[in-house]
């Protein structure tokens, strides 16, 4: 029976589809970009001026909120109200942070659920706000550039994020209506935009250091397939901790003990200045003018090795770490690959050479190699590609047990997507409850690693001590987030989590933010929920059309015309905006057609069961040849 | 008539051999990854690591083997093939990208796979055979780590480490020899040996200052 196929169902383009772009943004410590690939060919987008940085500085002014090189030229003159290197608060709780808070020049105050707040201008925003505002304005540039609606983006993270800071950066994400495809390690980023592009093959170390965060990757590119071996890094080194070290110094010749803000945020920018300046230079003056006073100073390239070299040698023991952890000696290694802005420095590229016994490569903008690859990947998650990426997590997950040891479940360098359990069991006599610890890090005691969640399992049934068995599964998806759940097996009781209390936004304010957000963002949810509606209806039409080539000839003419009535009407709703209309179709398709599932269950079942008659009959003689005895009763 | 059991037993396994497809709803063959029909993926089944692979059940895997089967399967499977399709089928592929990297994991260690091995032939080392060990064993482990502790600096320590790599590399030998000539309990005390081995140099690794673990890591490299 020929199928009478007028529209072709299913095979409706998407109507939307040529006019939404999915992005690759690198959502950088000191810069941000936002790229966009077609046909494997990634660019990044620029503004009209032809810069594709944006710096990632976020200004909070009466009149409105100033993003990149605006709000970076308002850092004198409303120092209080200009927020930079947000990045390394993500995911950061108040005690991290007080570590390092007298060299932030903004005013921190803890937040609920020991996350951290600003204190701004009167206003109180929290890390993932100030993020949000560098993603609308990325999104947005690249609306304007490409003319089409952003919705979707693939975001990168340096790989040693751990959980906490992952899922701030995708509530951010989610806060500037954005969806995330994906969180990509900015390492693997940049392995995939030079592999994609270069042809390289064999073992190469990715070394990225950037303004706060440092990565180091060894991987396997072979044949399309990125196969990360070992990561490592560290969350909270990188080009701003040369400018406060330079700037020290700097405020130190002038002989200052209680320096104001502004003069801090003046010595650290003649700090940069002159740590950039001495990448090509070997000597320079430079001025701070500020809290009415003029100083000069002197300083040259050896003075800045001197200073910094204690930090580039803690890099290198960390690359050395990771070359081992990938089962390699560094002379295996085929090339290094330089990515970020710090790895212009003279001494990083020696020091790295030295490493590596080889010249590293930097053929590809280390600025812009991350966004590239980041933009591949988009591309290559919704328009399909051969590719492979296969990351794995960079921190080892644990559990805390007696005496505050940890107990590690899933060890770092393992590949992700990855699920393990590890069963525990109950120290005293009729227990009931259990608190369960989860932590991240590699060091043995508890109080040495990150805590990500606490969360108490009740319900053990009342047994001896050790005789209850609580197995705890970890789970961590492609984006490097984790669940955890745990069930006592006895019973049966069972609780999941989402790992996000401890750091991560909480629910209630994120929905509150969500709520409050500008009009535009309420919009993109809806037109991400539609999204989901129409690849939902799409699939059931694309499916029902193959049931209907395999098996529509049980089918009546009277009943393949209510089908073929059905299909039109999902037809017409996907070709709609309306998605409460493609949602009631999906029902509608469902229940209209449920009639011929069954039927075609019912003739698979039985021409199943015809080839087992077969099957086993044959085995049956087989039996029967092999032992020489026809009884096969 | 043995036979005949076996073969009813048959006729009810492979009744249960058909399932509706999440998608499309009709008929498909459980086994398979994908809807015959609608081509949608369907969850993973619960089969062993050798078969989750598509590799023969064996200890001695060729790594080449290993990996073309991994990428193979991960390229069909993992969660970035299906960023952008509905829900049930990202959770399906997030559940085989899952089982897929797990297999691997497994199978890529000789230790991790003679142990795997052992529990799916029925001999599993249970975890009591941590510490009970027969005294031969108890006394070589004993032996090695007072010489680690002796050892005053980073060559006597990657001597031991070296040679405990050598013993790890006959060691694997034998337990490959004796999962072929089918003899579970000699697998089974050598797999416990090499299960020390790995032991022993996981703790000359923390030992050793850098330079000297990297010498010891690049000799790994070239005998595995
Ligand atoms: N020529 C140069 N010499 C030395 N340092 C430089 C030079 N150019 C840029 N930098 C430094 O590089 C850093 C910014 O690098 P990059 O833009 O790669 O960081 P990022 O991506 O924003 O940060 P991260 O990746 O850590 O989140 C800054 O600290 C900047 O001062
Ligand atoms: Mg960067
Ligand atoms: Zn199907």
């Amino acid at each position: 029976m020929v199928l009478l196929d007028i529209h072709e169902p299913g095979e409706t383009p998407v109507p939307h589809a040529a006019t939404e772009a999915a992005v690759g943004i690198d959502l950088g410590t000191t810069n941000s970009l936002v790229a966009y690939a077609v046909d494997g060919k990634p660019e990044v987008l620029r503004n009209i001026h032809g810069e594709g940085l944006v710096p990632s500085v976020v200004a909070y002014l009466d009149d409105g909120i100033l993003v990149g090189y605006p709000a970076k030229e308002r850092q004198f003159d409303a120092s209080d109200r200009v927020v930079s290197s947000i990045k390394r608060l993500m995911g950061r709780g108040i005690e991290d942070v007080k570590k390092i808070a007298g060299t932030l020049p903004y005013t921190i105050e803890p937040g609920s659920e020991g996350m951290v707040r600003l204190a701004i201008a009167g206003r109180r925003v929290s890390p993932v706000e100030v993020s949000a505002e560098i993603l609308k304005t990325l999104k947005s540039r690249a609306e304007k550039r490409l003319e089409k609606s952003v919705a979707r983006a693939v975001i990168t993270v340096p790989a040693y994020f751990d959980d906490a800071a992952r899922t701030a950066t995708k509530d951010a994400a989610r806060l500037a209506g954005l969806h995330v495809l994906r969180l990509v390690n900015e390492p693997t980023a940049a392995a995939l935009a030079y592999g994609l592009d270069k042809g390289v093959e064999g073992l190469y170390a990715i070394y990225d250091l950037g303004g706060g965060t440092f990565d180091v990757s060894i991987l396997r590119l072979e044949k399309g397939v990125f196969q990360v071996l070992a990561t490592g890094g560290h969350a909270a080194l990188g080009g701003d901790d040369f400018d406060h070290l330079i700037a020290e110094r700097f405020l130190a010749e002038r002989g200052e003990t209680k320096p104001s803000l502004t003069l801090v945020k003046s010595a650290l920018n003649a700090a940069r200045t002159a740590k950039e300046r001495l990448s090509t230079d070997h000597e320079g003056r430079w001025d701070i003018d500020a809290a009415g006073r003029l100083s000069t100073h002197n300083f040259d390239r050896v003075a800045l090795e001197t200073l910094i070299e204690p930090l580039i040698e803690h890099t290198i023991d960390i690359a050395r770490h990771v070359i081992e952890d990938a089962k390699l000696a560094a002379n295996e290694i085929k090339g290094v690959v330089l990515v970020g802005g710090a790895t212009r420095m003279p001494i990083v590229r020696r020091m790295v050479a030295g490493l590596f016994g080889r010249e590293p490569l930097s053929d590809i903008d280390p600025d812009e190699v991350v966004a590239l690859g980041a933009a591949l990947q988009a591309e290559a998650l919704t328009s399909g590609s051969n590719t492979l990426l296969l990351d794995v997590t960079p921190l080892s997950l644990g559990l805390e047990t007696m005496g505050g040891v940890v107990e590690r479940v899933i060890e770092r360098n393992t590949p992700i997507p990855v699920a393990h359990a590890q069963e525990f069991t109950t120290y005293q006599d009729g227990q009931t409850a259990m608190l369960i610890h989860v932590v991240q890090g590699e060091r043995e005691m508890v109080d040495q690693c990150r805590s990500l969640a606490r969360f108490v399992l009740r319900g053990i049934p009342s047994l001896v001590a050790g005789a209850a068995r609580i197995k705890v599964t970890f789970a961590l998806d492609a984006d490097g987030i984790l669940t955890v759940s745990a069930r006592e097996e006895l019973t049966g009781i069972e609780q999941r989590v989402e790992v996000r209390p401890s750091y991560g936004l909480a629910p209630e304010d994120m929905e509150a933010m969500l709520r409050s957000a500008m009009e535009h963002a309420r919009e993109d949810v809806e037109t991400r929920l539609l999204t989901e509606s129409r690849v939902e209806g799409q699939r059931g039409l694309l499916a029902l059309k193959s049931a209907l080539r395999a098996d529509g000839e049980i089918l009546t003419p009277i009943e393949r015309r209510t089908i073929e009535n059905a299909m039109a009407g999902m037809e017409r709703a996907l070709s709609s905006t309306d998605r409460d209309m493609i949602e009631g179709w999906i029902e509608k398709l469902d229940a209209e057609t449920l009639f011929f599932a069954e039927r075609r269950m019912d003739r698979g079942m039985k021409t199943a069961l015809e080839g087992l008659a077969i099957e086993s009959l044959e085995s049956k003689l087989q039996a029967a040849a092999t032992t020489g005895s026809a009884d096969a009763r | 008539m043995n036979r005949n059991v076996v073969d009813d037993r048959n006729v009810k396994a492979l009744a249960g051999a058909v399932k509706a497809c999440w998608s499309c709803r009709g008929p498909v063959d459980v086994r398979a990854m994908f809807c015959a029909t609608c081509d949608a993926l369907q969850g993973p089944t619960a089969v062993d690591h050798f078969e989750r692979l598509e590799l023969s059940r064996t200890f001695d895997i060729d790594l080449a083997d290993l990996d073309r089967s991994y990428f193979r399967l991960q390229r069909l499977l993992h969660p970035d093939r299906f960023a952008a399709k509905s829900a049930p089928e990202r959770a399906h592929s997030l559940a085989h990208s899952t089982a897929l990297n797990r297999a691997y994991e497994i199978l890529k260690d000789p230790l991790t796979c003679a142990e795997y091995l052992l529990t799916c032939l029925g001999a599993p080392l249970a975890g009591e055979d941590k510490t009970t060990a027969d005294p031969v064993l108890l006394g070589e482990a004993l032996e090695r780590r007072e010489a680690l502790a002796d050892a005053t600096d980073a060559l006597a320590v990657a001597a031991l480490a070296a040679a405990a790599e050598r013993d790890a590399e006959v060691c694997r030998a034998t337990i490959g020899r004796a999962f072929t000539g089918n003899d579970l309990k000699a697998a089974r005390a050598h797999t416990l040996r090499l299960r020390y081995l790995a032991k022993f140099l996981d703790d000359a690794r923390v030992r050793q200052p850098r330079g000297a673990a990297r010498r010891a890591a690049s000799a790994h490299g070239a005998t595995t």
